[in-house]
């Protein structure tokens, strides 16, 4: 069965936003373990598949097929709870919490205490508060965040909210990872050390990572394969050297001019 | 902020909530003395404090659903209203003991507040806000105009009873009252260190993300106004057998507005917020109790208008100032001044 044998399979993804074409037909497979990082010029319909496989879209036509379950027109916390995680491309933290809890809240999937275990708390709750707080200490130690494990989102800088959503995705234990431009924004050193975080993830974990990213250097450094978007065509699809060279990739960066060619 | 020189070996120390002896020491002195206050207190006071306790009860219900949710509830006083009459219909009309009546008047309330609370599965902000309006006024209506409520005469509920002891008295009922306050408060803190309030807070600061993170958000928003809507239930079943009468009157929109007033002047999404909102609200009021009076023999050309207006503008004019300059509610300040005292002699 070639069909099941990769943990995501897209076919066919149609998407329209009345008449604007947001995804014009798309399909593509993650490899167990890989990093499979989407490119395209801006409105090429990168957010939007992510958007797609999370839920939050309901695409017209086409399917999402998630280890063998269709996910297309799930809601979005059932697909969390089938083991799809994500970070956003704008940071979507609880700016309430504390980095800790926005880790413990992640957790949310794998808890199984309720409200009125919880009120009297002490025994089966707390047994339970402390197995999952193990955790996510694992991750916090993993992604280094163990001096703002107590400080609350809201007082966080750039960089350190971007590394909190990343361990928050993680807390959920997926058995896939979306990643929307997890870089953008940031310092070469901050983009090194979260290059770093998705290549340790990748490794340690063995679960396979979408990343959308506009840096090229990062996405031609640790991508496994690339996928091109352009206006929600699938343009092409391969190693990361061959998408480099493609004369088709360099116009839709670029424009069809002969002047960009050196 | 922790403590100067507390350090948590195990994760049993870190998510406790009491965590020193000098925590300890304050939280069973506030015990004690809370629970024998009836033998040297004034009977002004062990009122006062029987009715602070009621409304503690009450207004944690609405900072579950409105502080940390972020769903807000107009209708607290009428599902306060569910509550109480439902204990003085099963205790007065059918005879039924108080303990049994107790947990169903939560029930009952909290089945009512959870079809009232259905609306924000689609709507969020003042749109809930006026949908909740809305469930007040008709809730109200149909307990005015059904005949097993009593219409505007209301009903009047007999004592609570433990075995021969009939508690007719403010000291009796204040040991049942106060004893309701410490287990909801203690539920609504624990509430907030699970996954439950975890979900709660999720939903309020960023409902797309927990959605993604797999909270299911019809579920828990429902489960927020229930468990809202129990507290409201039980205070206004203690409500009712403490003034051993109900009517529509105790139960209308200006206390509506009090109640919401409360939750934001003692801080949104705080436990002690809700004892400094209390507090601060019931104080004012006491303050204008005593000086309204005064405001009418010292200035008779006013007529009785002011002092009798002084009560709602002191209210609204308070209000007003915490959101300008205190948004984050007297809890806020406290944490300030918490972490200044904790910090003290350094700047930070």
């Amino acid at each position: 069965m070639e069909e099941n044998r990769h943990p995501l399979e897209v076919r066919d993804l149609y998407l329209r936003f009345g008449g604007l074409k947001a995804l014009d037909g798309v399909s593509f497979h993650v490899k167990d373990g890989e990093i499979l990082s989407i490119i395209g010029p801006n409105g090429a319909g990168k957010t939007c598949l992510m958007n797609c496989i999370s839920g939050f879209y309901k695409p017209q036509q086409g399917e999402i097929v998630f280890e063998g379950k269709q996910i297309t027109r799930m809601p979005p916390y059932k697909i969390a709870k089938l083991g799809i995680s994500r970070t956003f491309q704008n940071i979507e933290l609880y700016t309430g919490l504390s980095s800790l809890d926005n880790l413990m809240a992640a957790r949310h999937i794998h808890m199984k205490r309720g409200a009125l275990s919880a009120c009297l708390f002490f025994g089966l709750t707390r047994r339970e508060e402390i197995e999952h707080r193990k955790v996510v200490e694992d991750i916090i130690d993993l992604l280094e965040l163990e001096p703002i494990r107590k400080k609350l989102v809201a007082l966080l800088p750039y960089g350190q909210r971007k590394r909190v959503e990343l361990g928050r995705a993680l807390a959920a234990e997926p058995r896939l990872i979306l990643l929307d431009e997890p870089m953008t924004g940031m310092n070469v050193e901050e983009k090194e050390d979260m290059a770093r975080f998705v290549l340790d993830i990748s490794e340690l974990k063995g679960i396979p990572i979408i990343l959308v990213e506009h840096d090229m250097e990062v996405v031609m450094d640790i991508s496994d394969r690339v996928m091109v978007l352009d206006f929600g065509h699938k343009l092409l699809e391969g190693l990361p050297q061959d998408v480099k060279d493609n004369p088709e990739v360099i116009r839709a960066y670029l424009g069809a001019g002969e002047e960009e060619e050196e | 902020m922790r403590p100067c020189g507390v350090f948590d070996e195990r994760y049993i120390q870190d998510i406790a909530i009491v965590r020193t002896w000098q925590h300890w020491l304050a939280l069973i002195g506030a015990l004690v003395i809370l629970y024998t206050f009836p033998f040297y207190g004034s009977y002004y006071l062990i009122s006062l404090i029987n009715l602070l306790s009621i409304l503690i009860i009450v207004i944690l219900g609405l900072q579950i659903v409105m502080g940390y949710c972020g769903q807000i509830s107009l209708g607290q006083p009428a599902f306060m209203a569910v509550g109480a009459y439902t204990s003085a219909i099963l205790t007065a009309t059918y005879g039924i003991s108080f303990w049994i009546a107790l947990p169903l008047s939560g029930l009952s309330a909290g089945i009512v507040g959870m079809i009232s609370g259905a609306p924000s599965l689609r709507i969020k902000g003042f749109y809930l806000a006026m949908a909740t309006l809305a469930a007040h006024f008709v809730i109200m209506w149909i307990i005015m105009h059904l005949k097993i409520t009593g219409g505007i005469q209301g009903l009047h509920p007999p004592p609570p009873q433990i075995g021969n002891i009939v508690l007719d008295t403010e000291e009796r009922m204040y040991y049942l009252i106060v004893t309701m306050m410490v287990i909801s408060t203690f539920a609504a803190r624990n509430l907030f260190r699970s996954k439950v309030g975890r979900a709660f807070v999720a939903i309020n600061d960023n409902d797309l993300a927990a959605e993604v993170m797999g909270v299911n958000l019809y579920y828990y928003k429902l489960l927020a106004f229930f468990i809202s809507c129990v507290y409201a239930g039980l205070g206004g079943s203690l409500w009712a057998h403490y003034y051993m009468v109900v009517h529509p009157e105790q139960f209308t929109f200006m206390h509506a507005i009090w109640y919401v007033g409360m939750v934001i002047i003692g801080g949104m999404g705080s436990i002690p917020g809700v004892f400094f909102g209390v507090l601060f609200v019931r104080l004012l009021d006491e303050i204008v109790l005593f000086s309204s009076p005064m405001l009418s023999s010292l200035f008779p050309w006013l007529g009785p208008g002011p002092g009798a207006a002084l009560g709602l503008s002191a209210f609204g004019m308070a209000l007003l100032l915490f959101i300008i300059f205190e948004p984050r509610g007297l809890a806020h300040r406290w944490e300030v001044i918490k972490e200044s005292y904790r910090l003290y002699p350094f700047a930070y």
